[in-house]
Parts: C-alpha cells; sequence; structure tokens
C-alpha cells in the first residue's frame, strides 16, 4: 500500500488550480495597471509626459514635423501649468478646451442622478416581483417567472440602451415633455432594465431562504398571506435585500453603454433630474478612444476608472456581508 | 375513573385526504372532547400529522391535496363553502414540532397574533401579553428580558414561548405536533405539566411519537396505521388492554 506518484493526477490537479489562480492572477493585474496609470496624477508627474514629446513623426498626417507649431497648440503648450489634484474637484468637466477643466463633480453627481433613479423604480418592482414569486406564486409561475427575469439580467446592455435611444426616450418625452429628450430620468429609467433583474435574483433568493416554519407559524396564527409576507417574510429577510439593492447600486454606478446611449451625455452640474447628465463611466466610454496617451486627460480618466473599481469592489463586498453574516445568523438566531 | 361527561369539540366523520394520486387518509372518524387531551399516536408516515394538519386546514397551502368528508368544530363544519381559514385558525392554534419563534422580541412574537387581529392598545396589549406568558409557564422566566431577542431563550423556552403566542389570539383548541420531540427530558417534562394545565381552559390534541409522553398526558389516545384509524378509546383502555392485536404490538415495541 505504499503512496504512489501519479503524473496525470498531478498534471490535472496542478493545472485546475493554475486556471483558477490566472483568473484571480487577471483581476489583480487590471487592478495595478488602472491604478498605475492613473497614479502620477498625485506624485505631480503627470504633466511630464506632454502631448507634444508623445506625438511621434508619423502622426502629424504629413506636415512636416520641424514645421512651427499652429497658433492653437502652441498656446497650449505656453498654457502648460502642473497638474493639482484639487483640480479634481472643480465644478466644471472640459477635458478638452484650451483651459482643460477636470472637475469630477458634474459626473459624479450625474452617475448618482441616474442610479438613484434607476434604484428607485426597480427596487420596489425588483423587491415585489421577488415576494410575488416566492411567496404567493403558484409553483409553475414561479418556475417559469425566476429563470425568465434571470435571462433579463444577461440582456446586452447596448440592446437596451437602444431600445432607450430610439423608443423609451420619445414615449417619456411625450408622456412628461421633456425639454430634453435624452436626459437623466430617460437613463435612469433605461437602467431600471438593467437593475430589475439583479434585485430581483438577489431579493427572490433571501425570501426564499426564509424558513418555511415562520411562514407556517404565522399562517396558524390566522394571520393572512398578505400578513405574513410583509410582516414576517420581508422583515426577516432584510439583509438580502440590503444586499440586492446594493448590488442593484453596484451594476446602476457602472454600467455604460446605457447611460452613454440614453442621458444625453451633457456633464451638467444642475439640482434637475430632467436635465441630460454625463455619467462617470460614460465618460470613460466617450472619451478613453480619443486621449492621447500618457497625458493629463489620459490619467483622470483611469482615476475614474480605479473609482469605480473601489467603488462596486467596496459595494459588492459589503453586499456580501450581508448575506454572508447577516441574514444568515438571523435565520439561526445567533 | 376517565369516563366523564364527554362534550365533543371536534367532530370528523369519513374523513378521506389525498396527495395527488396518493391515498393519505382513509375513513377517519374520531370525536374529540372539549378540555381534554387526544393523543395521535403511530409509527412515521401513518397520517397522523396530517390528521392533526386537517383541523385547522394547514394542508390547504400543500399543492395537490383532496380532501373529503366531515371535520366539524362546536358543530361547524371547516370545509364548509364560506369559512374564513384566518377565523378557523384563530380557534385552533397549532404548535409546531420545531419550536419557531419570529425573529423577533419576546414581546414581539406574543404580540404579532392578537395585533393582526386589530389590537392596538399598548396597555391592554402588555396585559395581554403577560397573561400569555403566563398561561405558558414563562412569564416568570422572562419578565424582565421581554425585549431581548427570542433566540437569546433555550429550547424548552422557545417552545413555550410559541404556546405563549399561539395562546394571545385566543384560541379554543391547541393543536400540538410533537411538541417536545426535540427537547432535553426536563424541558419536556415543563411541556408536559403545562399541557395537563392547559387542558383547563383548552381541548388539546397532541401527535407524539413517545408512547410514555401519551400514557402520561392524554385522556384519550388514537392509534393511526397506514392512513387508518385502528383504535380510539380512553388512553388508559389502550395502554392496558387494547382491543386491536396491532396497536397492543406498536404500544409494547414489537414496531414502530
Amino acid at each position: 500500500m505504499k503512496k504512489r506518484f501519479r503524473p496525470g493526477e498531478f498534471l490535472i490537479e496542478r493545472s485546475i488550480q493554475g486556471v483558477a489562480f490566472i483568473s484571480l492572477l487577471f483581476i489583480c493585474l487590471i487592478f495595478v495597471f488602472v491604478f498605475r496609470e492613473a497614479v502620477p496624477l498625485f506624485t505631480g508627474k503627470a504633466d511630464v509626459v506632454t502631448a507634444h514629446e508623445e506625438v511621434g513623426a508619423a502622426e502629424t498626417y504629413g506636415e512636416d514635423a520641424s514645421a512651427p507649431l499652429p497658433q492653437a497648440q502652441q498656446e497650449l503648450e505656453q498654457k502648460h501649468v502642473p497638474f493639482r489634484a484639487a483640480a479634481l474637484t472643480a465644478k466644471d468637466w472640459q477635458p478638452v478646451s484650451l483651459e482643460p477643466k477636470y472637475g469630477l463633480w458634474p459626473l459624479l453627481v450625474g452617475s448618482l442622478k441616474v442610479t438613484f433613479i434607476a434604484l428607485l423604480l426597480a427596487g420596489p418592482i425588483g423587491i415585489f416581483a421577488a415576494l410575488y414569486t416566492s411567496t404567493f406564486a403558484p409553483k409553475w409561475a414561479r418556475e417559469g417567472m425566476k429563470p425568465v427575469i434571470e435571462i433579463l439580467a444577461g440582456f446586452p446592455s447596448v440592446v437596451v440602451g437602444f431600445f432607450a435611444l430610439v423608443v423609451l426616450a420619445s414615449i417619456l418625452q411625450n408622456l412628461f415633455g421633456f425639454q430634453y429628450r435624452l436626459n437623466a430620468f430617460t437613463g435612469g429609467v433605461a437602467m431600471a432594465l438593467a437593475v430589475v433583474p439583479i434585485v430581483y435574483t438577489v431579493s427572490e433568493d433571501a425570501l426564499a431562504a426564509v424558513p418555511k416554519a415562520l411562514t407556517e407559524a404565522s399562517l396558524a396564527l390566522g394571520a393572512t398571506r398578505w400578513e405574513t409576507a410583509l410582516f414576517i417574510v420581508l422583515p426577516a429577510a432584510t439583509p438580502g435585500i440590503f444586499a440586492a439593492m446594493i448590488l442593484g447600486f453596484g451594476r446602476a454606478f457602472g454600467e455604460t453603454m446605457i447611460v452613454l446611449m440614453a442621458t444625453g451625455n451633457a456633464a451638467l452640474l444642475t439640482p434637475s433630474l430632467t436635465d441630460p447628465v454625463r455619467t462617470l463611466s460614460a465618460t470613460i466610454g466617450a472619451e478613453m478612444a480619443e486621449v492621447v496617451f500618457g497625458d493629463i486627460h489620459y490619467r483622470v480618466l483611469f482615476f475614474i476608472g480605479a473609482l469605480l473599481f473601489i467603488i462596486s469592489f467596496s459595494l459588492n463586498a459589503i453586499a456580501e456581508f450581508f448575506v454572508r453574516h447577516r441574514l444568515m445568523k438571523r435565520f439561526k438566531g445567533a | 375513573m376517565n369516563e366523564p361527561t364527554k362534550i365533543s369539540k371536534l367532530t370528523v366523520r369519513n374523513l378521506n385526504l389525498h396527495y395527488g394520486s396518493k391515498h393519505a387518509l382513509h375513513d377517519v372518524g374520531l370525536d374529540m372532547g372539549a378540555n381534554r387531551v387526544t393523543a395521535l399516536i403511530g409509527p412515521s408516515g401513518c397520517g397522523k400529522s396530517t390528521f392533526l394538519r386537517t383541523l385547522n386546514r394547514m394542508n390547504d397551502l400543500i399543492e395537490n391535496v383532496r380532501i373529503s368528508g366531515e371535520i366539524k368544530v362546536d358543530g361547524q363544519d371547516i370545509y364548509a363553502d364560506g369559512i374564513d381559514t384566518v377565523d378557523l385558525r384563530k380557534r385552533v392554534g397549532m404548535i409546531f414540532q420545531k419550536s419557531n419563534p419570529f425573529p423577533k422580541s419576546i414581546y414581539e412574537n406574543v404580540a404579532y397574533g392578537p395585533r393582526i387581529h386589530g389590537l392596538k392598545d399598548k396597555a391592554e396589549m402588555d396585559a395581554l401579553v403577560e397573561k400569555s406568558l403566563r398561561r405558558a409557564a414563562l412569564w416568570d422566566e422572562v419578565k424582565d428580558e421581554l425585549q431581548k431577542s427570542a433566540f437569546s431563550l433555550s429550547g424548552g423556552q422557545q417552545q413555550r414561548l410559541c404556546i405563549a403566542r399561539a395562546l394571545a389570539v385566543g384560541p379554543e383548541v391547541l393543536l400540538m405536533d410533537e411538541p417536545a420531540s426535540a427537547l432535553d427530558p426536563i424541558a419536556t417534562a415543563k411541556i408536559e405539566e403545562l399541557i395537563y394545565e392547559l387542558k383547563e381552559r383548552y381541548t388539546i390534541v397532541i401527535v407524539t411519537h413517545n408512547m410514555q409522553q401519551a400514557a402520561r398526558v392524554s385522556d384519550d389516545t388514537a392509534f393511526f396505521y397506514m392512513g387508518r384509524l385502528v383504535e380510539f378509546d380512553a388512553t388508559e383502555k389502550i395502554f392496558t388492554s387494547p382491543k386491536n392485536k396491532q396497536t397492543e404490538d406498536y404500544i409494547t415495541g414489537r414496531f414502530g
């Protein structure tokens, strides 16, 4: 019964292990890369690499590289001032201009506006739909609805965005008489379509995990099904529903395609929910392809990326905590 | 000595129950006396819990259940048209095998039933909570920690809390589905003592796997086997001189 070395087994074990670590490694590398590109903003080295230095002769499109710079670019060069991190807290986002402004406030507020509207709509819809399938629906309805809604979660967001851009925006404008066809509200409504499945799925899991014994106890006391759902099942599942809202928030905050297509993309800092807005994510989506490699604008976009990364990472961590610890504790009564 | 004036509280006649194609209860007929404890015994799967759950229509919640026959509470057919299960379950309360307090405070557990049935007055509620906890023999142990989570109680205390919760809605009948099977002997003894006290005010039907328990707490015993009621008589008679061979074999532990 001597322990034998099995090369095939060893090889398979190691390669599976390797694959598992590679996916982890990818995430770490993305993380490192995004942050590395953003860090020079804060170390004061961002202004060393100027646009002029980076642009090679091949990109002069036939003009003589040694010829004097056009007027505008010359001014740009002269006005080149060292970047200060405080510039990020300005109130304007005008990255492409003679005096570039990199204020992130309008973008942040834009993201929050759209997210807020999306959650306001998707939250109740998702939670009540989950309550219906978990406690009221007959078996066939539950078995039909859950997969269908979950498939909706995998719906390409560009399709949702297109639908919002072409159909939804006109309907909403006719309905509410918006001044601008594409605005934060329209974007929020479209986003709700993408957020409902997440809120629904996670809430459904939490509600379905509420022990049947609690439901029976309530019904045996003469409570109606509705009273049982509202006063017993829903409160018992609160941590899970909270997690669902957080995950929904994360999805809405990071979603790019829908907001890019449906919000109008004007970086305005206004209190109105019916003005066009631009979100953090849409800014990266719209501008990254146009930006000069290595300049301030490029690094600010990476900083936004890092910001989104941190936000979604912490939201997921919080949601995980609520589901794992709070919800289970509640049922086990620890 | 156990032949008092029997007033039937629950009357069951020709009860048949099907789960889909499975015939789970065959022609059961049984009278459960008011202010008496009726024990339902029998091996696992014999239909005793199913029978218990027909008495407050908890089987309604399961899909594909068909019930025929007659069950009357105080002469009123509970499966008749126009019977509200909410009213029925207020009159016929239920205690489950595993204690299942709500994830709320001790006070809120007891107050839940009366509150959904419309009791709002705080002083009245306080009094009712105290009365219910006293009747469930739990008041002295929890009176200083009513706002604590129900889960902070021991298993036996949780089960008595569930009894208090059921008492708070003012039932006439208590159905108990193996209420002590998950408890240690001391907690079990407390529950049994409580059952003895409760029968003064309530009619009790208890499912149990424990022969000794049935002998200790009940006035009448019904023996179920394979979905049929095999024998029903005063507990003494069932345990000392059963008429049926199957009953005798089960009670003496030859199968079960």
